[in-house]
């Protein structure tokens, strides 16, 4: 399946292929990136690592190192 | 699977427990409040001020303190920020900052370095060898005291989460600098002094993951926006290898967090004994003749700081 992320820290969008039976903590190794610093948005809504992901799914990935 | 305590879709899982929205801000707010009581942060203290920076941590920590000065009228809350001048940042987040004092009706006085020093941070930065990281956080420091003990503060809230506490032990153990190790904690410092304005930590266990998480879910967590100067920093090289470490092994900033609580009342012990003077140039409190802020304003003013040129 493919799934449509928007990467907040680095302003960007990428389309991640994905096998069948997917979560958001697959797509967030796909994609090489640290767990514990972001947090994972699909239509406006926190998900947790283990929600599974459908086939044209849209997430944001925001960087949880920000301000201060 | 659903929350651990209802029925609802969870948003975050903490501590390998699913929360949903209004079990997580109610745990994550418990926590803090549970921080208040049991170290002694708000005791007998009645004039609150509240460091903040805009970003995602003050704001949380102002929100927390602003629904218990809601409950507890004898408390009086102000907002403290500074403004180093850092172009680019530190305006936007200033920005988010008075919308929230304004719509959360908190007072807000906001200082800044070119009024109070006469220089901006990114002009300190061109004419200066220290790092940018060194020279704002002590002038920044600095001047919160300064200003929170004028404004007649009892104590001074600050932001910081737990990963901040873990990497500021981790940087005290690479560098050997267990003074400042024993400083820290909820509440920091080992010798009282009328000079420093006591700090207060309410989000000490809380993780930069959950303050982000609640801050998003009240919907003041910005656009994202971080320090230009942050990347590089030791400070930064710290957060991600923590992180790292955590990813691959759930629960280790709690284990170095708590390991350092648990040696805390040794190394308070063991420090205790250094006295606390006034610096001889300013009067500010100060383990030395000449504070480190003196010291830096010192350098950056023979550089003609002052003088001429855009600010």
């Amino acid at each position: 399946m493919k799934i449509d992320v928007f990467l907040e820290r680095e302003n960007r969008k990428e389309r991640v292929e994905l096998p069948g039976k997917a979560n958001v903590g697959n797509m967030l190794d796909r994609l090489g990136l640290v767990r514990e610093a972001v947090l994972a948005v699909r239509g406006g809504i926190l998900v947790t690592e283990d929600a599974p992901l459908k086939e044209g799914d849209k997430l944001k990935i925001l960087s949880v190192v920000s301000g201060g | 699977m659903n929350c651990r305590k209802c029925e609802m879709e969870p948003v975050i899982v903490v501590s390998g427990n699913r929360m949903c929205r209004r079990h997580f801000v109610h745990n994550l707010e418990r926590k803090a409040m549970l921080t208040i009581r049991k170290w002694g942060l708000l005791k007998g203290r009645k004039s609150i001020g509240v460091a903040c920076s805009g970003g995602k941590d003050s704001l949380a920590a102002l929100n927390i303190m602003s629904k218990i000065a809601d409950k507890d009228r004898n408390l009086e809350l102000t907002a403290l920020a500074i403004d180093e001048g850092i172009g680019g940042y530190r305006s936007h987040t200033l920005k988010d900052l008075r919308a929230f004092c304004s719509r959360e009706k908190i007072p807000l006085r906001v200082f800044s370095f070119r009024e109070e020093f006469g220089f901006t941070l990114d002009r300190a930065v061109k004419k200066s060898r220290e790092t940018p990281c060194s020279i704002c956080g002590v002038l920044r420091r600095y001047l919160l005291n300064r200003k929170a003990r004028e404004l007649g503060f009892d104590v001074l809230v600050t932001g910081h989460n737990l990963d901040d506490e873990v990497q500021s032990i981790l940087m005290n153990q690479f560098r050997r600098n267990m003074p400042a190790m024993a400083r820290m904690g909820p509440l920091p410092g080992i010798v009282e002094s009328g000079g420093f304005v006591k700090r207060a930590k309410p989000l000490f266990f809380v993780s930069e993951r959950e303050t982000a998480a609640y801050s998003f879910l009240n919907s003041f967590l910005g656009r994202y926006i971080e320090c230009p100067y942050a990347e590089g920093s030791f400070r930064n090289t710290i957060r991600e290898f923590i992180n790292r470490v955590e990813d691959a092994h759930p629960g280790s900033k709690s284990g170095v967090l708590n390991s350092f609580l648990e040696v805390l009342p040794s190394l308070r012990q063991a420090y205790k004994g250094r006295r606390l003077g006034a610096c001889r140039r300013c009067g500010e409190a100060s383990l030395k003749g000449e504070c480190r802020a003196c010291s830096i304003l010192d350098t950056l003013r023979a550089k003609n700081m002052n003088k001429g040129g855009k600010k």
